[in-house]
């Protein structure tokens, strides 16, 4: 349990108009939102914090992420494993995420539970204690979490190295989990330091979905979480922002495991939340047409016209405060050479920059994406984490709600015009994936 | 995209798709499932939900991997890659678009038993999702420039596996514990099998393993079960009535008390450790189950999870399931631990299960498990699709309609007897270890 992702790759769309969402802020500045779904006899319970690895101190990656781990070692009221006990007696399932922008905790419990954990939630807010005996071995876990995650795997130690690459300034750039140097220094002062500064009732949203009113859930957030006293500053998040990029960059992973060479693009571009309106549904139909499905503009370009890939992708992971990635990826077949595979892509992007996307692709794009919101109303917790993620990135209910409306209003000249304007190879960084660095021919 | 997505993860999916096929309480009452059987004879489990203005299709062929020709391993995975892949009149690229027009999610996927297929659709597009479906099943082209796009595709992913830790540590304990039968064969193939797999085998193999008689159908969904009648015949219908399979032999794992080392230069060491497990339909099955849920079967309660991750912070994660397939069934655990202390963490789960096999769980861990296996049902059916793919689980594992209101019965009936009896019926035999890495003080070792 307690995954670290990026979840910067969860696209935050939208619910069906059909589900009736409501939201309400507590005295003492907690946010909640409830989305019911009477289905099934089941709540997922989700409190998110409004901090995460972005807001870190320089010197200590992996602070957010160890905290998150820390969050399930017991408070006074609830010692040791008190609460996932709790949580394993009326067969529930828990679990934890941090991401740059939020940390967030959940269960999912049969519904005559859900005031409980919103006591056990609300009392872990404040109520943390912490011992050297378990933040020691919790900290090799999370070395091993790390080796898990990043050191195993060649391909995520070049999207950390990309990253890096990527940011000029702003602290996106640091890994999620953390740089193992820094995170082998973390301790329990640290952790609690960053406790007391960032969680309170004041910098977190609290989601429920499932087989619940939102009377329901109204009374029983007052009886728990409104006892909880706020004592965070509640400063909106000021973090270090890009200067003007003006140099493509360009980085090589080399390891002897890599069987399959990659080349990866990431541009920098708006996120929703700091997107001018509308940029952001373009980004996101681009995203569509360019790279999802097997008539996108890279897969059917590159694996079934030109030959020249296995594999072509594109996304837009547009749920974070400042700054979202638009990102490209292909893996060139055998004797395509990664300059080569590479060059093709700029082709393809070149095309759509020069000429746009046709009404078709544009229609088909948005019926897929609008459909989106229906499938993920199949899904309580995937709806929560919808909801979470977008208020937890400064976004409003009502700014999820209007998701697919937002998308049906695109237009092929907003598409053009996101291409034009944010496939700009000055703001981005291009990774290739390769076995030895002798074997990485000359970049075009 | 498409055959990187079918090749993928397939022993994960098996065990995932296990692990749900037990949760189930008699109190999610709100669940009414309706046995469906249209006027050809075709058989469907069906929830109508209109809650949701969708419709979820989740099926199974009895077949899978176990059915590729000799020689030929990774021909169902290759198959079911392309089911999707141009069918009709339809080649690839008019049938994606078909799909993509409508938002039409449809997958296929190969395990070690089955065929799967995956279908959702919102309710307004259903005739044209089951049109789709019906000739994804009944009509895939096989064009020659797709296998190869999927050919290509697989074999970039065999490629991958040679060198990830956690691949070669199931195929070789895969290899190990079945050597010399089709369960021993990866799903994938290899090069070798997958570069030999010729449009002929594939055409063959679809003929043989598609087939009415060995097919199991799920729908959850706003439809009806008259409207699903006629869309059952009109979709599978044209199917052979039954397949042709090989005939497979029933097997146990070998190479118990076997450790297994292989060398590669990563910072952490992957660990697959396993024994015989039990076949679903034992008496002893649900005793096994939560032995094994109080062994390590996912909760943070679990006592791996609390001597290997809480206690000692020697992994991220660790955990074991039952496994059962229709010839063999397995316990089936894992770990990834740094490498200076691999050989302790070995050592460590191997004296724990040794020890619940001599003692067995306490009441209260007996007590905890069942209750926990009782409420957590309902958590999966929350969604149409989770439910869908129970429904399937629960046909081909051999029950019926009423498992839900025995379940909780069959649970509360297992005693600590049963249970610290069933616990040395399943672990005391020992256990094949396989260590991929630079593992320190761990030596590979001989078979018994």
């Amino acid at each position: 349990m307690l995954l670290v992702t990026a979840l910067t790759g969860a696209t935050v769309s939208a619910a069906h108009a059909g589900a009736e969402v409501s939201h309400f802020t507590l005295a003492n500045g907690l946010e909640v939102v409830v989305v019911p779904d009477h289905r099934a006899p089941v709540v997922t319970h989700m409190i998110w914090y409004k901090v995460g690895a972005a807001d870190e101190t320089p010197g200590k990656s992996g602070l957010a992420h160890f905290l998150e781990h820390l969050m399930f070692k017991g408070t006074e009221k609830n010692p040791g494993d008190a609460f996932s006990r709790q949580v394993a007696a009326i067969g529930g399932q828990e679990n934890a995420f941090t991401a740059s922008d939020y940390t967030g905790f959940f269960q999912r419990v049969p519904r005559n539970h859900l005031k409980e954990m919103m006591a056990l939630e609300a009392d872990r807010i404040t109520g943390l204690v912490l011992t050297d005996d378990v933040v020691r071995p919790e900290l090799n876990v999370v070395l091993e979490e790390q080796n898990m995650r990043v050191a195993n795997n060649p391909a995520a130690r070049l999207g950390e190295q990309m990253d890096r690459a990527l940011y000029l300034n702003h602290p996106y750039g640091r890994p999620v989990i953390g740089w193992r140097p820094e995170i082998e220094q973390l301790n329990r002062e640290d952790a609690l330091a960053f406790y007391r500064r960032f969680y309170s009732p004041n910098n977190a949203v609290v989601v429920v979905a499932g087989d619940i009113t939102a009377e329901e859930v109204k009374a029983d957030a007052e009886a728990t979480y409104g006892k909880i006293a706020d004592r965070a500053e509640t400063n909106p998040r000021h973090r270090p922002m890009e200067p003007l990029q003006e140099a493509p960059r360009t980085v090589t992973l080399a390891d002897m495991r890599v069987e399959q060479p990659s080349v990866s693009r990431d541009y920098l571009v708006p996120s929703e939340n700091s997107a001018k309106p509308g940029e952001s549904e373009a980004l996101e139909v681009l995203a569509h047409v360019l790279g999802s499905g097997e008539n996108c503009r890279l897969y059917r370009g590159l694996v079934v016209e030109q030959g020249l890939a296995l594999n072509a992708s594109a996304s837009y992971a547009g749920t974070a405060v400042d700054y979202a990635k638009f990102a490209i990826f292909g893996a060139p077949k055998p004797g395509v050479s990664l300059p080569q595979l590479e060059a093709a892509i700029d082709g393809i992007l070149a095309e759509v920059v020069a000429h746009g996307v046709s009404s078709d692709e544009l229609d088909r794009a948005k019926t897929r994406l609008i459909a989106e919101a229906v499938y993920a109303e199949d899904n309580q917790a995937t709806l929560a984490r919808w909801y979470g993620a977008a208020l937890a990135t400064g976004r409003t209910v009502e700014g999820v709600r209007a998701w697919p409306e937002r998308i049906r209003a695109v237009t092929a000249e907003a598409v053009q015009n996101a291409a034009r304007t944010w496939l700009d190879r000055r703001r981005s960084v291009t990774g290739y994936l390769v076995k030895t660095l002798q074997s990485e021919e000359k970049r075009s | 995209m498409r055959g990187m997505r079918a090749a993928g993860r397939v022993v994960g999916l098996l065990a995932a798709i296990a692990a749900t096929g037990l949760m189930f309480e008699a109190s999610a009452g709100a669940t009414t499932i309706e046995r469906v059987v249209s006027p050809g004879g075709i058989e469907a489990w069906l929830v109508h939900e209109r809650a949701v203005p969708l419709i979820a299709v989740e099926f199974a062929f009895a077949g899978g991997a176990v059915q590729d020709p000799a020689g030929k391993a990774g021909t169902a995975t290759l198959t079911a890659s392309l089911l999707d892949a141009g069918a009709g009149d339809l080649d690839s690229s008019a049938f994606s678009d078909r799909l993509e027009r409508k938002a039409i999610q449809m997958n296929f996927s190969a395990q070690r038993d089955t065929i799967r297929g995956t279908m959702r659709t919102l309710a307004e597009n259903r005739d044209e999702a089951f049109e789709l479906l019906r000739l994804a099943v009944t009509s895939p082209r096989f064009d020659s420039k797709d296998v190869e796009i999927s050919r290509a595709q697989i074999l970039s992913l065999l490629r991958r596996e040679t060198t990830s830790p956690t691949d070669i540590a199931s195929r070789r304990w895969w290899e190990t514990a079945f050597e010399g039968h089709p369960y021993g064969r990866p799903v994938n193939g290899t090069s070798e099998t997958v570069s030999a797999i010729s449009i002929a085998d594939l055409k063959s193999y679809a003929h043989r393993v598609l087939a009415r008689q060995n097919l199991k159908i799920a729908v959850v969904g706003d439809i009806d079960a008259e409207a699903l009648k006629v869309l059952l015949d009109r979709t599978f219908g044209a199917l052979p009535e039954t397949p042709e399979l090989y005939p497979i032999a029933n097997v146990s794992p070998r190479g118990l008390g076997r450790r297994i080392e292989v060398s590669l230069d990563v910072p952490q060491t992957v660990v697959d450790f396993g024994g015989p497990g039990i076949p679903r339909q034992d008496p002893d099955f649900m005793a096994a189950y939560l032995i094994n849920h109080i062994l390590g079967g996912g909760s943070t309660d679990s006592r791996l999870y609390q001597e290997v991750r809480e206690k000692r912070g020697l992994a991220y994660s660790v955990s074991d399931n039952l496994v059962w397939l229709d010839h063999a069934s397995v316990l089936l655990g894992g770990t990834a631990t740094r490498a200076d202390r691999a050989g302790e963490t070995v050592d460590l789960i191997e004296k724990e299960i040794r020890h619940f096999a001599e003692n067995g769980p306490t009441a209260g861990e007996l007590s905890e498990a069942k209750r926990y296996l009782n409420s957590a049902f309902a958590l999966n059916l929350d969604s149409s699709t989770k439910i869908a793919a129970l429904l399937v689980q629960l046909q081909l594992d051999g029950f019926d309609t009423d498992y839900f209101s025995r379940r909780t019965a069959m649970i509360e009936a297992v005693t600590l007897d049963d249970a610290r009896r069933v616990a040395k019926r399943l672990l005391d035999k020992g256990l094949l270890v396989t260590v991929v890495g630079k593992p320190q003080g761990f030596a590979s070792s001989k078979p018994n």
